[in-house]
């Protein structure tokens, strides 16, 4: 699982790169929808390339239409990688009957992501089924595919129109998923024109109706260089459920390794 | 029991002394119903149970080491052997990039499969908390693993063995005649001393997860041997061979499909055998328009012992269902049976967990045992069908 970062994700290679110049090159001339709607997935994605590793903490706060609460408490690391998807640890800390359960993902561009889960009851680590995307994370409103790492691959992606959102300027584009398990048939974001982060993500099912919205707030800087969500709130239109998500304590260049994201770590982190 | 025991006064004061570290856990009432007569004049109808399950966790050196203790204590209305103290986990941990070194008491599980556990072999099993086998007994161990890009090789020192836990004679779940824990006998005249060691490689390439082990010692499953006790009564009392166990266990992954593979290879024990679990899991997402998974286990269950064998699965089958509710409650079912297809003996199991408020967790299991023949080592849990309740608090 990797959370939603600023942008979409970190995978971008010296090929995105040149694809990127000739996108670019061909910009004034005539181009597409399509080609404007990559071309913006790709500079997002390039923005937020090089951090290499981070931990940060996250409180996910669960409310249904009665306005019932319950919490959730998580910490993440998440390992950037060269040529695939991120490796990233979950660990749970609340609520306390799940205390120590663990999950690790390793992403994939293409094909499946691997996962593994830790039961601490049973000392166990199991390999699971990643193929579950649409399904809650934890029973809150995001699925597995919301928090998954974003690459540039997994959707195709169509420019609709430039409009400010609160005052910013953004480029709303429409990305489809590539994958038949996605729960969704498309989702139409926004992204500001200015650093290239998502601010908001309309989610429609497989229905094609509106299902959820996801909006992001709170932006910070790290390295001078990478953008970081505080708070992501994620409303189910269907269900007048929602999950408001709040990152803390983000910590950059903690010096993982990939020894940090295998199965041993799995059953040792605490 | 008694080193254990020494090493957790050790700990406690350690622990008093530790800034920093952290103690979670569980404190858990249970309450079972045996709705048949039972078999012993000297059983009950029912039991109560509290059992006292934390953690203690400390590390430092930015992950590199950390320090685990994890008592266990369970008081039992009826059973004087279920009331027991255990020391699950007590071990100071050193994390390296290439190698991982753990000293102490340690609960390590190995395998994939659902319905039994053959390949799992350190620990000795805790069998008056569930028939289940899932609960374990601490096992005193140096472990040493290796890692590489050819895997994890681990080696394990054991060098005190664990006894089996065995219902009294006032418990349910049992033996007609009970099991004397109090007179092992052993094959090693090393006895409890003996210096067992246990290999495993494990590797996880693309979709595949393999692993590949071996023990050497003392067996954990003793044979049960009629024995005299004192002038005019039999009773049975474990005996623990000296064996040599070779595991294999692989999982493939594959979109919704989890295929599983269990085989051991045992010599020591009478005969030399094989056992194997093979089967899958499927599991459907978001059924019927809901949140909820339904998973569809099935396994195959194999003894090259046949009705020698002192379990009851020898050529059975197990069907199950599991599902996740993926609601805020994090609500799971597990249902299945083993069932063997030749005399149409059953054991049927449910499982059924809910969380409650944000620090309890009801826990709901019910175990039936249907149609046995005479001959079936199970024969003698025909009555003792059981519906439980437990409500476990968290902190």
């Amino acid at each position: 699982m990797t959370a939603l970062r600023g942008g979409y994700s970190t995978q971008t290679r010296a090929a995105s790169g040149m694809l990127l110049s000739l996108l670019l090159a061909f910009m004034c001339a005539a181009e597409t929808p399509e080609e404007k709607g990559l071309a913006i997935a790709t500079e997002s994605t390039l923005r937020d390339t090089g951090w290499g590793d981070y931990e940060t903490t996250a409180t996910m706060v669960l409310r249904n239409r009665q306005g019932d609460e319950s919490t959730r408490e998580l910490r993440i690391r998440y390992l950037e990688q060269e040529d695939d998807g991120d490796k990233s640890l979950v660990v749970f800390d609340r609520p306390s009957d799940i205390k120590g359960t663990a999950l690790l993902t390793h992403t994939h561009k293409a094909e499946a992501d691997d996962q593994w889960l830790y039961l601490p009851a049973l000392k166990r680590v199991k390999r699971i089924s990643s193929s579950n995307k649409s399904g809650p994370f934890v029973g809150s409103e995001f699925a597995y595919e919301d928090l998954s790492s974003q690459e540039v691959e997994k959707h195709t992606y169509k420019h609709l129109r430039d409009e400010a959102l609160d005052g910013l300027p953004c480029f709303v584009i429409e990305r489809v998923p590539v994958d038949p398990d996605s729960g969704y048939t498309r989702q139409i974001v926004w992204i500001d024109q200015g650093e290239y982060r998502i601010q908001k993500v309309d989610f429609y099912d497989r229905k094609d109706a509106l299902l959820k919205t996801l909006s992001v707030k709170g932006y910070q800087l790290y390295l001078d260089k990478y953008w970081r969500a505080g708070e992501l709130n994620m409303i189910n239109h269907q269900t007048g459920k929602s999950t408001q998500m709040l990152w803390t304590n983000t910590l950059f260049r903690k010096g993982f390794t990939s020894r940090d994201f295998d199965q041993s770590s799995l059953a040792s982190v605490k | 029991m008694k080193f254990p025991l020494r090493y957790s006064l050790l700990l406690v004061l350690f622990c008093a002394a530790a800034q920093g570290g952290e103690w979670s856990g569980n404190i858990a009432g249970e309450l079972r119903l045996f709705p048949s007569e039972p078999l012993h004049g000297e059983q009950h109808a029912g039991n109560l149970s509290l059992s006292l399950d934390p953690e203690f966790h400390h590390e430092w050196e930015e992950r590199g080491q950390s320090l685990v203790f994890n008592p266990f204590l369970r008081l039992d209305q009826h059973d004087p052997e279920r009331t027991h103290a255990d020391v699950r986990e007590l071990y100071w941990q050193k994390v390296a990039e290439r190698w991982e070194l753990r000293l102490g008491i340690r609960t390590v599980f190995w395998g994939v499969t659902e319905s039994q556990h053959l390949v799992d072999i350190i620990n000795q099993t805790d069998l008056v908390e569930n028939l289940d086998g899932e609960d374990k007994l601490g096992q005193p161990m140096m472990d040493l693993a290796l890692i590489g890009e050819w895997g994890t090789l681990e080696l394990f020192i054991l060098p005190f063995f664990r006894e089996r836990t065995f219902p009294g004679a006032r418990g349910r779940l049992r033996a007609p005649l009970s099991v004397d824990t109090d007179d092992p006998e052993y094959e090693s005249s090393a006895e409890d001393h003996h210096l067992d060691w246990a290999l495993r490689w494990s590797r996880s390439v693309g979709d595949w997860d393999i692993g590949l082990s071996h023990f050497s010692g003392t067996g954990r499953e003793p044979q049960l041997k009629l024995r005299l006790g004192g002038s005019d009564f039999l009773k049975l009392v474990p005996y623990y061979d000296q064996i040599q166990q070779t595991g294999l266990d692989v999982q493939l992954t594959k979109g919704p499909w989890l295929w599983k593979l269990e085989a051991i290879h045992r010599s020591g024990q009478a005969e030399s055998f094989a056992a194997v679990t093979a089967g899958f899991e499927y599991t459907f997402t978001g059924v019927f328009g809901t949140a909820a998974d339904v998973g569809i286990l099935a396994e195959y269950l194999y003894d090259s012992r046949g009705d020698d064998a002192p379990l009851p699965f020898e050529n059975d089958v197990f069907l199950g269902v599991r599902v996740g509710f993926n609601d805020t409650q994090t609500t799971e079912l597990l249902a299945g049976a083993i069932v063997d297809p030749q005399s149409g003996a059953t054991f049927a199991s449910l499982e059924l967990s809910r969380r409650l408020g944000s620090n309890w967790r009801l826990n709901v299991e019910a175990r039936a045992f249907l149609h046995f023949p005479e001959t079936d080592p199970a024969y003698s849990l025909r009555n003792d069908d059981y519906l439980q309740a437990e409500l476990a608090w968290y902190f």
